[in-house]
């Protein structure tokens, strides 16, 4: 007998086992996920410089000063072989084999520094450049032979220093991994959202409302309510189809714009806001619409004016998981051709564009091996955005949600 | 005039007349006694002046875009254009972009002349459209501005338009599944045409690549969907549930059943976490981390063929994206069994896991497989986990070393070249969208159906 009671106890703990181990081993996916992404991607963020001695006065440029001060001066810039002169001048000042030190990033900068201050042209100056992406990867870690070298006679002459990327926040997209930035992406994925919560907000909103509060019990509601909990199911890559055959081929609307992302996960979101919003107008008690009416209020006066508002957290804390979930979505995306490579920033909702979680996967698909810690440093920015809505979502629940 | 320019337009004539509404009201109201509140006038013309405008405009756009090309098409300058219709649409639409100021100049030289013409038909249409809804609005306007009076009831006139759009936004929906379900058939119609549906659904062979001439091997591309068919299933529904299930579960039960509530309201938001991860970050990890690890592992327990994209690396991590999943499902479950019967089990002597074991789960089961079975409908319907992970190599094998394909990742590959949108290989994706679309149905109708009257019971 004590022997069975014993056995049962210790199958009993067996059990509260399994159970811990279940949760710990989720946990620890969650903790060796981030973990790889941040030991990737942190490095992202840095990025090593090496100083150029460049003396303009006797490279082969043909650039004077006295021209470069009107709105023209980038495209004069742009027209001269600064390529060229870097190369050169690495050459000069660390041997030939410097001659490929730097990249278009190093170009790019060299060129806004001499449209800022066109007088650097009349002499010889110092200035510290972005390195090319195969010799930064050998001075955070291990790259080629030549790299390697090339790090260890900088740092001899105190010629490298590392220093928080810009680049990575302010740029676009770029062959050039050193140049490579997630602006362009984050307003891409701004506008498309922006689009998407502008459509799917108000639509769910008022498609809750109705049937929640005035839809009568007939076949035809309980085909919205069955479609409305199906489109909440159906894979996001049929969203995207639908986005194809419909906005791109039958309305023309342009490609790979924010625009048509937008609406289509606008369409993928609307059910998601729709069912928040039906549950958390099913909480507000029938004893404020009672009160409202029995002081003449209309059915429309008392819906918008009492039951909507103290209805609007639990709508808010849906809309908010729901934009999450639509931000960080990229096959519906892939689908409606969001997957272009744009050098420039979007300039409007019709412009093309990429997001975020397509710029990733973009990335992801370089050969470039300086791609894979920008890829793994856009996650984490795509990552602290999540968490940054998820927090907002949790502490409006918690902030503003009534029990009754 | 552009259509943008009439939609300012016709939003300040609707302003204008909420406010000559309003204004006029609540003159009225100073002598007589009003029906409606001035706002419930002024809302009512500004409806009035707004609503009836921007349908037709909305209406106009896709209308005029149409009329543009065809316009263009047929002018002097259009018909210049090369037939050949994909280098005639690149054309057009650089030329679109010219005229819209939004590029200097074409790549090619054709769309620098065709661009003044595309402007000046687009402001003849826009004219017109915009004319009509611009009219359409002062109309609107003048006839709901002449009811205002005291006896006019605006409010009710104001709540029946209110009641139109709640009604048009939740129809949004119906549309939407309709939309999908049209889209899809249309196109897939078109692609079994081209090939027959038997040997799409039963054939076993996939090799989308049409060649270029007609005497090249392998010219006619083979469709049989079958070994995709088999991929989705293997990796969604087998080696991502034999992850998920038990892991999901066995979190659910001490979530709800054993962990004390100040843990618990630890682990449950870190769980919510793993489920609000990005599936493009899942993938990346997928291929980047867990591709290799499985790979090597293949290779030393002496299995030569395994491959870098291998099955199973795709379907552990995609069990992982499923585990919270299945764990708020099951958790839903476990709470819906009455109280009582718990408290009868440990009542007669029953330890808390056996009372789990004996009673709790049987009771809960039903819920607990339409949970799985909605799980599974989210597994192979998930797409960029097994674009970055797994392979194109449509293989009929059960090998999880081995690299397999799904319907997701060729949607993907067959959509995202460049080609033209009539061809087969674009037209097999959408029968493919088809395909997973009334899959997923399926299995969706199944489970709301089985939790739904497993719901009833207890209630």
């Amino acid at each position: 007998m004590r022997k069975r009671v014993r056995r049962r106890y210790a199958s009993e703990r067996w059990f509260r086992g399994l159970g811990l181990a279940a949760v710990g081993l989720s946990v620890l996916f969650l903790a060796f996920l981030i973990y790889s992404m941040a030991s990737r991607g942190l490095g992202g963020f840095v990025h090593h410089e090496a100083r150029l001695p460049i003396d303009f006065a006797r490279s082969d440029l043909f650039l004077d000063p006295a021209t470069l001060h009107g709105p023209d001066a980038a495209q004069i810039v742009a027209g001269a072989d600064l390529e060229g002169a870097i190369s050169k001048a690495a050459a000069a000042a660390y041997g030939p084999r410097a001659a490929t030190l730097f990249s278009d990033a190093a170009v790019a900068k060299l060129s806004n520094a001499i449209v800022a201050q066109p007088d650097m042209l009349s002499g010889a100056t110092d200035i510290w450049l972005p390195v090319a992406s195969n010799v930064d990867i050998a001075a955070k870690d291990r790259g080629d032979p030549v790299a390697e070298r090339l790090v260890d006679a900088l740092a001899q002459r105190h010629a490298l220093r590392q220093t928080f990327n810009r680049q990575f926040l302010t740029g676009s997209d770029s062959t050039d991994s050193a140049g490579a930035g997630v602006w362009g992406a984050l307003k891409g994925t701004f506008f498309t959202i922006l689009v998407t919560i502008l459509l799917a907000f108000p639509v769910g909103v008022l498609a809750a409302v109705y049937l929640e509060e005035f839809a009568p019990r007939n076949r035809w509601t309980d085909a919205i309510e069955v479609s409305i909990n199906n489109l909440a199911a159906v894979p996001s890559i049929i969203f995207g189809l639908l986005g194809l055959a419909v906005f791109l081929n039958v309305m023309n609307f342009p490609r790979s714009a924010p625009l048509v992302g937008g609406m289509t996960l606008a369409l993928m979101t609307m059910p998601v806001i729709v069912i928040a919003g039906r549950n958390a107008i099913k909480t507000v008690p029938p004893s404020i619409r009672d009160a409202a009416l029995g002081v003449g209020a209309s059915k429309m006066q008392v819906t918008f004016h009492h039951v909507l508002p103290l209805a609007l957290p639990g709508i808010l804390t849906g809309t908010i998981i729901g934009t999450a979930r639509a931000l960080g979505e990229t096959a519906p995306l892939l689908m409606i051709g969001m997957r272009a490579f744009v050098a420039a920033p979007p300039g409007g909702i019709t412009a093309p564009a990429t997001v975020l979680p397509v710029q990733i996967f973009l990335w992801s698909d370089e050969v470039d091996r300086g791609f894979v810690e920008k890829t793994s440093a856009a996650i984490i920015v795509l990552l602290l955005f999540m968490l940054v809505m998820n927090g907002l979502a949790i502490y409006l629940r918690n902030r503003f949600e009534r029990r009754w | 005039m552009s259509l943008s320019l009439a939609f300012a337009a016709i939003l300040l004539a609707a302003a204008a007349a909420g406010w000559l509404g309003f204004a006029r009201a609540r003159q009225l109201r100073a002598t007589t006694r009003l029906h409606s509140l001035p706002i419930y006038h002024g809302s009512y013309a500004a409806l009035w002046a707004a609503i009836p405008a921007m349908l037709i405009l909305a209406a106009w756009a896709p209308v005029q875009s149409r009329l543009v090309d065809q316009a263009v098409l047929s002018s002097p300058e259009g018909r210049a254009l090369p037939v050949f219709d994909m280098q005639r649409q690149a054309i057009l639409s650089e030329a679109r972009e010219i005229a819209h100021g939004e590029r200097e100049q074409g790549f090619n030289p054709q769309s620098t002349t065709i661009a003044p013409r595309i402007r000046s038909e687009e402001q003849r249409f826009a004219l017109i459209g915009g004319g009509a809804g611009l009219l359409a609005a002062l109309a609107g306007a003048a006839l709901a501005l002449r009811r205002t009076g005291p006896q006019f009831r605006a409010r009710a006139g104001v709540e029946r338009w209110l009641m139109i759009v709640l009604f048009a936004a939740s129809l949004i929906a119906i549309l939407t599944t309709l939309g999908i379900l049209l889209s899809l058939m249309f196109e897939s119609l078109r692609f079994f045409r081209l090939y027959p549906l038997p040997s799409f659904l039963f054939g076993t062979e996939w090799s989308p690549q049409t060649a270029l001439r007609a005497d090249q091997a392998g010219s006619s591309g083979a469709f049989g969907s079958l070994p995709l068919m088999w991929g989705t299933f293997f990796i969604g529904a087998i080696i991502a549930m034999v992850v998920a299930v038990p892991l999901g579960l066995m979190s659910a039960i001490y979530l709800t059943q054993y962990a004390p509530p100040r843990l618990r309201s630890w682990l449950k938001p870190i769980l919510e976490i793993l489920a609000g991860v990005p599936t493009v970050v899942y993938g990346y990890f997928a291929a980047l981390t867990v591709a290799p690890v499985v790979r090597d592992f293949g290779l030393s327990i002496g299995i030569g063929s395994a491959s870098s994209e291998s099955a199973l690396a795709a379907g552990l991590v995609m069990g992982i994206m499923i585990i919270p999943f299945i764990s708020s499902m099951a958790d839903d479950s476990i709470a819906a069994v009455p109280q009582s019967m718990r408290d009868g089990s440990l009542a007669l002597g029953a330890t808390t896991s056996e009372t789990i074991r004996s009673v709790l789960l049987p009771a809960a089961l039903p819920g607990v497989m339409g949970g799985i079975l909605l799980a599974v409908s989210r597994a192979i319907g998930e797409t960029m986990i097994v674009v970055m992970a797994a392979g194109l190599a449509a293989n009929l094998t059960a090998n999880p070393f081995a690299s397999v394909t799904t319907v997701t990742v060729q949607i993907v590959q067959l959509l995202t070249g460049d080609q033209e949108f009539d061809s087969a290989k674009t037209l097999a994706a959408f029968a493919l969208g088809l395909t997973l679309f009334l899959i997923t149905l399926l299995l969706n109708l199944i489970a709301l159906h089985i939790v739904r009257r497993y719901r009833e019971q207890y209630e």
